[in-house]
């Protein structure tokens, strides 16, 4: 009994000191595999500091921020009016680092003929108002476009970006992440989809865009979205409370530091610099 | 001697006591997520139909005071162009977003947090007559002529009858569950009536006809279906199934209700012939020998003897499979497809209610209207399982009633 109660001491003692030393980074997991490569890295040097990291989505991680139970929330979009509202509310502020740049790719089957589209010809294919591949110069196919999940961070982006903040088609496929995108649209002839560039593989073919009416196509690529010339581009957020910032600023530094941002760019996304 | 015996005494006491504070403690726990889960479920309905922190403002001059949720997405759309079709006068919907504001005026003109931005606001909106601005009601200026529009909070009936889920649509999410209830129990309905004549078959097999050894090498390999990860199975039917459904029918996708309907089949196969074949087994030799006696064949013996005595065990597989199929998220979520339409047919893609719960309760706002939607489907859900174990139960209770 004794021995028992004296194991249990130790546990919680060991996990107390565990939670005080810690800095805990949770949310978006398409920052997810920034935040674990920069944290292995951070901790091999700084072996005092201990970063945990989680995904569970860009909401969960600034849900947990507002409620204090990580230190860094990242995500894959601005922080919204409401959750804005409630960190007002509870008399915190938050401060927002842009740590890369991640760009969209839209895909098609690599059979498919057409290999570049316009933002109006995109914003027609996802709400719905475009159907046939032989309306923007392909063969007689229906197309399927796919979207990622209603409340991911990408699905909004791509919604306040590509079509003008108007809703996708109501009944639009959507896939819970962007290797069930990929592999779908692998295997069907009609389809189209988005996903981020650091997922784009040869069994996708992936599309030139025209932001100008047409006028001059970029393909998704690193170089391209780093001279700005390729249009679908969006910032990945850390948040951090203002009075953690003691807490918090060795990683945030580590992590916009050259090497941070070359793990950035090993990951493949865009680095900041 | 006698010290033993009291030291044993204390043992099961304290033994006894341990186990009532376990049943109580999992009594407890139960209560309180049910408790949670629809408390959460029940405030949507008091949560307004604009996102939090936003109202729709109008020029005072618009005879138009209120707007339905499915009319404010046609307008955002695009879909809906002139007042005239809103019962306003003839003059082209301008919509105003609060983004818009900083492109009209320079930052520097709007004050340090923002503190002359009600005021332009109020400008631009007593200027156009035709204007529909979305702004925080932070930022709203109080003039004369300005107007908000009314507001109700989300109705129950849009949630329970709306046929359009799109809980990140803005201004208005439309919070409409019947197509994920309907995709829910197209997906189980089918999935067990693919599963049931396979299963029961299976049981049947099992039970009589299999030599002992046939069966000590089946039993475990089913069992062992029950024991793979459903996203082993999703990925299989992403991989897999999804390509030959696609093919063999000749359809433009693959991910339709069918392919979900065909692996929650193989994922219920295992419980229901489990269930069935000891209900089978269950049947008393005696009664099989009688039969036997009366020179009935095998065959006759299994279908007017065993199978109407085990009747009841088999309903408690089937009810059981179809609870199998209803909760089951991750495999389904990587082959119907999510499209959340109103089902028309099966080779069309569905979305489920525990897909939808799984892919956006990460990525909901906590707290908001879509958080609290999602739980409310959480509860659908839960009543749905409920009837289902509570159905099991009774069946379960008529076999021993008949059986003495």
């Amino acid at each position: 009994m004794k021995m028992k109660k004296q194991i249990l001491l130790g546990l919680t003692l060991c996990s107390l000191a565990f939670t005080t030393s810690a800095q805990k980074i949770k949310g978006s997991e398409t920052v997810l595999p920034i935040s674990e490569k920069a944290a292995q890295v951070f901790m091999k040097s700084n072996s005092a500091n201990k970063v945990t990291v989680t995904g569970g989505g860009s909401g969960v991680g600034i849900s947990a921020l507002i409620e204090g139970t990580t230190d860094i929330a990242q995500a894959s979009r601005k922080i919204k009016f409401s959750e804005r509202q409630k960190l007002q509310e509870s008399g915190k502020a938050v401060k927002e680092i842009t740590v890369a740049i991640d760009a969209l790719a839209v895909i098609v089957h690599p059979g498919n003929k057409v290999n570049k589209l316009t933002k109006e010809q995109l914003e027609g294919i996802f709400t719905g108002k475009i159907k046939n591949w032989k309306e923007v110069g392909g063969e007689d196919l229906k197309i399927v476009p796919y979207a990622r999940e209603t409340s991911s961070g990408t699905y909004e982006f791509f919604k306040e970006h590509v079509l003008s903040n108007k809703n996708y088609m109501s009944g639009i496929m959507s896939m819970p992440a962007n290797g069930s995108i990929i592999q779908s649209v692998s295997q069907t002839k009609g389809a189209i989809a988005y996903v981020g560039l650091a997922y784009l593989n040869s069994s996708v073919q992936a599309v030139s865009v025209s932001f100008n009416k047409g006028k001059s196509f970029t393909a998704p690529s690193v170089a391209n979205a780093k001279n700005k010339t390729y249009p679908v581009v969006r910032p990945l957020f850390y948040y951090y409370l203002t009075k953690s910032e003691s807490k918090v600023k060795k990683f945030i530094d580590f992590s916009l530091s050259s090497d941070g941002q070359k793990i950035v760019e090993e990951v493949g996304y865009i680095s900041v610099k | 001697m006698q010290k033993r015996k009291i030291i044993r005494r204390i043992l099961d006491n304290i033994t006894e006591k341990l186990l009532t504070i376990s049943g109580a403690v999992t009594g407890i726990a139960i209560l309180f997520i049910t408790f949670f889960l629809f408390t959460e479920g029940a405030a949507l309905f008091q949560s307004p139909q604009f996102e939090h922190g936003y109202a729709l403002y109008v020029n005072s001059s618009n005879p138009v005071n209120t707007l339905q949720p499915e009319e404010t997405k046609a307008i955002f759309d695009a879909e809906i162009t002139n007042w005239n079709e809103l019962g306003g006068k003839d003059g082209e919907i301008k919509i105003f977003r609060i983004d818009d504001a900083f492109q009209i005026y320079p930052e520097s003109e709007l004050g340090e947090n923002y503190e002359l931005l009600p005021a332009k606001l109020g400008e631009i909106i007593s200027k156009e007559e035709n204007i529909l601005a979305f702004l925080p009601t932070q930022y709203a200026s109080q003039g004369t002529t300005v107007k908000a529009l009314t507001a109700k909070n989300i109705q129950p009936k849009d949630y329970f009858l709306g046929k359009e889920w799109l809980p990140t649509a803005t201004p208005v999410p439309l919070f409409g569950v019947l197509p994920l209830v309907l995709g829910t129990l197209l997906v189980s309905i089918v999935a067990l009536l693919i599963a049931l004549p396979l299963g029961l078959g299976v049981a049947i097999y099992l039970s009589e006809l299999a030599s002992d050894r046939q069966r000590r090498l089946l039993k475990p390999v089913i069992e062992l279906l029950a024991g793979i990860p459903s996203v082993v199975y999703g990925f299989f039917g992403l991989v897999v199934l999804v390509p030959i459904v696609q093919k063999a029918l000749n359809l433009p996708v693959g991910e339709t209700a069918f392919t979900g309907s065909l692996l929650l089949a193989i994922m219920a196969l295992p419980t229901i012939i489990s269930v069935a074949e000891d209900a089978l087994r269950n049947t008393p030799r005696a009664m099989r020998e009688a039969s036997l006696a009366l020179g009935a064949t095998q065959w006759q013996t299994i279908y007017r003897v065993v199978i109407p005595y085990a009747k009841s065990g088999i309903s408690a597989a089937v009810v059981l499979g179809i609870g199998r199929a209803i909760g089951e998220t991750m495999a389904v979520m990587m082959v119907t497809g999510n499209a959340a339409v109103m089902p028309q047919s099966l080779m069309e893609s569905v979305r489920t209610i525990p897909a939808t719960i799984a892919a956006e309760l990460g990525e909901a706002p906590a707290g908001g209207a879509h958080y609290q939607a999602l739980f409310l489907l959480g509860c659908i859900l839960f009543v749905f399982a409920m009837i289902i174990s509570i159905s099991a139960e009774i069946i379960s209770k008529k076999k021993n009633y008949k059986a003495h």
